[in-house]
């Protein structure tokens, strides 16, 4: 019998010499039957948001989840907004992606252990939509307490946004806080960002709906570009 | 609060944003500079454990979704997700979607005139092990033309999503296979620079090759590791952004 053996090694994935982190690499256009799941974009109801069904076929349920949730405190709110590249274009094949506090300022999280802190439970905080053809995106969830920041610092609420595309090689790094309120002025991270660009960071209630909607764009270049973050 | 470790920042290997090669980078990558921040419990946290909850249960057999095997090469795709340090990322979620073994995916925009199959979705997902392995079942997907220049195929490729354990360590990538000639001139492969883009490329592995059944390759990712340093009381590592 021939002695079982593995052709010999090269430049690759299992190579000692090369190991380090994984490159990343673009989403594509063809996620949407595999991430953006029925409901993963309603981080408190049970609703279908977030998944584009129209583009799998019906009979395609692996991602047909909307959890059960409990009682989750705090103001229930709607962020919603466009994604658009540098010629004003809306992206029409965009995942989103957010990760929050609850209304209380603590994250579902095993490396937030400050237990003092109470958990909602059935609310994660983690949240995934794509956009429609109008590069149009929503999530519905609550408005996320303040969390600490570096050092003593408090961090004003706000949201951490990943954006995924065709085009987009690796995630962009990005965060909604809210306009009006009063820790925006202090917060360390905003501190960061020069002056004239913060505003592409603040999320702005919606005049001409009931409350409670918040409207968020995304540039992904060009005029107005919101700002993204090296983490 | 205990004190939570950052994590690396992005090494060498990471592609540019703006890669114009791949066409579609030009309009979609931003030109400010990014601004670089300390990483804050924003960061440093995730729905880490909470898979189950969010997108359902593991989904590793990619050929047993539909009432028969689907056509192509069957494989087995094996290995472990680690951090820098070579410590196994357990329990962590990775998602997988691939066009069929003729190079179509399922999407109803992939209008390519190959063949469907009707005992193929090309979606699955599964959970490391304690020692942060995983193990799926698929066929090898075929390449396939797209338009992003004359002439222009992509390699055969898998792709895969990471949550990790932060919002840090999120990471969305593809693997390819090692007798492909299509690399060397894909533009989003090329994007990485070089020797980096062999880590997208799996291994076939004889002992991960069950006999009379299926071709086994090896793929470890790698994600960004907590950093030897603790957090700077000020600001994060360091007080240095560009």
């Amino acid at each position: 019998m021939t002695e079982q053996v593995n052709p010999a090694p090269r430049l690759d994935n299992q190579d000692p010499g090369l190991f380090g982190q994984t490159p990343s690499q673009t989403v594509g256009p063809f996620f949407h039957y595999s991430l953006p799941w029925k409901g993963g974009a309603d981080l408190v109801g049970q609703s279908d948001m977030g998944a584009r069904p129209e583009l799998f076929p019906e009979d395609h349920d692996v991602l047909n989840l909307s959890p059960p949730r409990g009682a989750i405190r705090g103001e229930t709110i709607i962020l919603e907004g466009v994604v658009c590249d540098a010629d004003g274009k809306p992206v029409p094949d965009a995942m989103i992606e957010i990760w929050q506090a609850n209304a209380a300022g603590r994250y579902a999280s095993p490396d937030d252990d400050r237990t003092d802190i109470p958990l909602d439970e059935g609310f994660i905080g983690f949240g995934r939509a794509a956009t429609s053809e109008e590069g149009f995106y929503r999530f519905r969830t609550v408005l996320p307490g303040a969390v600490p920041g570096p050092g003593d610092s408090l961090q004003a609420p706000h949201i951490a946004v990943g954006v995924f595309a065709r085009g987009v090689l690796k995630r962009l790094a990005t965060r909604v806080y809210f306009a009006g309120q009063d820790a925006n002025a202090t917060d360390p991270i905003l501190a960061l960002v020069p002056a004239e660009r913060r505003h592409t960071l603040i999320a702005r209630e919606a005049p001409d709906k009931d409350g409670g909607v918040w409207r968020f764009d995304i540039v992904l270049q060009g005029e107005g570009e919101t700002v993204f973050f090296d983490i | 609060m205990t004190l939570i470790l950052p994590y690396a920042r992005e090494d060498a290997g990471q592609p540019p944003s703006l890669h114009p090669p791949y066409v579609s980078t030009v309009p979609r990558s931003p030109r400010q500079p990014l601004v670089r921040i300390p990483q804050t419990l924003t960061e440093l946290t995730g729905p880490a454990g909470c898979w189950d909850n969010l997108m359902g249960e593991s989904l590793f057999d990619l050929t047993d979704q539909h009432l028969a095997r689907p056509l192509g090469q069957r494989i087995v795709v094996a290995g472990r997700v680690l951090d820098e340090q070579g410590r196994p990322v357990r329990g962590t979620v990775m998602e997988i979607w691939q066009a069929n073994a003729a190079g179509r995916y399922i999407h109803k925009k992939d209008q390519w005139d190959a063949p469907h199959d009707p005992n193929f979705t090309g979606a699955g997902r599964v959970i490391t092990d304690d020692e942060g392995r995983y193990r799926f079942v698929t066929v090898r997907p075929g390449a396939y033309p797209w338009g992003n220049h004359h002439n222009a195929w992509r390699p055969s490729h898998i792709h895969l999503s990471l949550l990790g354990p932060a919002f840090a360590t999120r990471l969305v990538t593809q693997m390819y296979f090692p007798d492909d000639p299509l690399i060397e001139i894909d533009p989003i492969a090329n994007a990485v620079p070089s020797p980096y883009r062999q880590r997208l490329v799996s291994r076939f592995d004889i002992e991960t090759t069950q006999p009379d059944w299926a071709l086994g390759y090896l793929f470890d990712v790698v994600l960004r590791g907590r950093g030897a340093t603790p957090l700077d009381p000020e600001y994060g590592e360091d007080d240095h952004h560009d």
